[in-house]
């Protein structure tokens, strides 16, 4: 008896601090993140003015958002850098990895240097980029003009901007990912290599029939994670291109979009409406990543 | 015969070899560093000298200009002032608020937990971007826009960093705790003097994480706040080469002196801050 007692009052106790350690969490996690969810949601379904004011409009955003040329240029703008960016990280992020496993001279030096854009602020990446993309003064048409080439306005130029935003995004992005996939590729095995050379297997074949199978599992989740960066890629554009200029359609993202029209137009229903779809089309995504997983993605 | 020829095959051109992988790494490392070196040589040279054609590539006379007239133009010291607050508190709060969380998640049972933490994980799946206006109306509302409040309070909870610190509690072996209980030690004392010594690693690799994200978050500060004596320096280095349009020189000296930090504190931490990101990747 006082034995059952004790045990159901220790319960108690832990009961007590197990709710006691998450709850300063939950209430944080509900009042910044579960609630806006159920907000943005309500909102889309609003027009909501300045002041605030909201009335109701139904799916009016919506529809409003599927007749909008700008929105449907944003998203192609959207889809077009995570065609560009995603496999040039990746792919790019992986080969040095695995050079950065082979046991050469200064491979700590190159690791300390290639994690150098991963700590610096994009803000301050793109202001430096800008300035080298800059059609009258910038070095990159100075190199340009030396090789004989002609000089390009690369970020007011329809043709070039995005894909000048793309190479500042993939340049930024490369080296955490490739931390990632370093520690991924240091997991495996040695045994599968040395296997490997005894059978004569070049360093070449050794990085496709072995680093690339292995590794899948760390591939596959920073795939992943640089899909969801990608499709909310933002403050590259907001440094890089000035909100008058007329290239801006022409480099404009679904978040950038989003943010005029939240901050900028002050249309926040509407902008609740692009959040929506943006949410929407980052999970299906996801979920349909998760879904083919198992036909290329090995697990042990 | 065979055998021999084969290993002979793999080893043909090891040097050959090497210095393909060397010069492939170097160009990739001149890459990384041109931009900054660009950044520096620039902030080094008058406004003059920054536009003249054909650009001068390293300063004719090396002058600090920039880097002293830069409280000229905005309040400089109050902005890195509150970017270092903001983080310090940032970086504070997760550990302190994920890893209690995450201890009561991987030590202690009661009722309803799985449901608790699966509901954690879900905001996971939530982009940031989707968040922000009601956040932002959220603040609004409580009056807290253009305070430094409103730069951290969202930002001190995290389900990443509980996820994380839960793997780190779930890691530690539990006859330890078995013996702490006997000796009469409560949950309080378990967490706080055997458990957060022993997942050292796991609170640097989230502060090191959380850190890089506090100092470089340019959205949420820039909407937050627009009075420039509250703004952190990436909404700083925005107004600043909004204002300043063609002063390149006061541009990139703001840049550089606003990278500067993470990056010292990155070549003092490297090993944790590298080993903290490719922990981003546990399965």
């Amino acid at each position: 008896m006082t034995v059952k007692t004790r045990i159901t009052r220790q319960k108690r106790v832990d009961w007590a601090w197990g709710y006691g350690m998450i709850l300063p969490l939950l209430a944080g996690l509900g009042l910044f993140y579960f609630y806006p969810v159920y907000k943005v949601f309500r909102d889309s379904l609003y027009t909501v003015g300045a002041f605030n004011r909201s009335s109701w409009a139904g799916l009016a955003n919506y529809t409003k958002m599927f007749q909008d040329s700008v929105m449907w240029r944003s998203l192609g703008n959207t889809l077009m850098y995570a065609v560009i960016i995603i496999p040039l990280t990746v792919v790019l992020a992986l080969i040095l990895a695995a050079l950065l496993n082979t046991r050469i001279r200064g491979r700590d030096v190159y690791r300390v240097i290639y994690f150098i854009p991963t700590v610096t602020m994009s803000v301050a990446i793109a202001m430096v980029w800008r300035w080298i993309f800059n059609g009258d003064f910038g070095i990159l048409n100075h190199i340009v003009r030396i090789f004989g080439g002609t000089p390009q306005y690369w970020l007011s130029d329809e043709h070039t901007v995005l894909l000048c935003i793309s190479i500042v995004s993939v340049w930024m992005g490369v080296g955490y990912n490739m931390i990632i996939l370093l520690a991924g590729i240091q997991g495996i095995s040695s045994n599968y290599y040395e296997a490997a050379e005894l059978e004569g297997a070049g360093k070449i074949r050794q990085f496709l029939k072995i680093t690339i199978p292995l590794v899948t599992p760390t591939l596959f989740f920073v795939v992943i994670t640089t899909v969801i960066s990608t499709l909310q890629i933002f403050d590259v554009i907001y440094m890089m291109i000035p909100t008058k200029s007329i290239a801006m359609s022409y480099a404009q993202s679904v978040v950038m979009y989003f943010y005029r029209n939240a901050f900028e137009y002050s249309a926040k229903g509407y902008a609740s409406a692009i959040a929506v779809l943006l949410f929407a089309i980052i999970m299906l995504l996801t979920l349909f990543q998760m879904r083919i997983q198992k036909k290329w993605v090995h697990y042990d | 015969m065979e055998n021999k020829m084969k290993l002979s095959r793999s080893g043909r051109h090891p040097r050959y070899g090497k210095a393909v992988v060397h010069a492939v790494l170097f160009l990739g490392c001149f890459i990384t560093l041109a931009p900054f070196i660009w950044m520096f040589l620039t902030s080094m040279k008058t406004q003059v000298e920054a536009v003249s054609i054909p650009p001068s590539i390293l300063p004719r006379n090396w002058r600090p200009d920039a880097y002293t007239s830069l409280p000229e133009k905005l309040p400089f010291f109050t902005m890195y002032w509150n970017t270092i607050l903001t983080s310090l508190i940032i970086v504070a709060g997760q550990l302190l608020f994920c890893s209690a969380a995450g201890y009561a998640f991987a030590r202690i049972h009661f009722p309803g937990r799985n449901f608790l933490f699966i509901l954690c994980l879900s905001v996971l799946m939530i982009p940031s971007s989707f968040l922000i206006l009601p956040q932002y109306l959220l603040i609004q509302k409580m009056g807290l826009l253009n305070t430094l409040h409103a730069i951290y309070l969202p930002n001190l909870f995290s389900a990443f960093g509980t996820f994380l610190m839960r793997q780190f509690f779930m890691s530690i072996p539990l006859e330890l705790e078995d013996a702490a209980r006997i000796d009469g030690c409560g949950h309080g004392r378990i967490y706080s003097r055997i458990m957060l010594p022993l997942i050292k690693p796991g609170l640097v690799s989230l502060g090191v994480l959380t850190l890089r994200f506090a100092w470089n978050n340019l959205m949420w500060p820039m909407i937050v706040n627009t009075e420039k004596t509250k703004m952190t320096l990436t909404a700083g280095l925005s107004y600043l080469q909004g204002q300043y349009i063609s002063d390149y020189p006061s541009i990139m000296a703001g840049a550089l002196l606003a990278t500067i930090p993470l990056i010292i504190i990155y070549a003092v931490f490297q090993r944790q801050f590298i080993e903290g990101i490719a922990l981003t990747g546990i399965k």
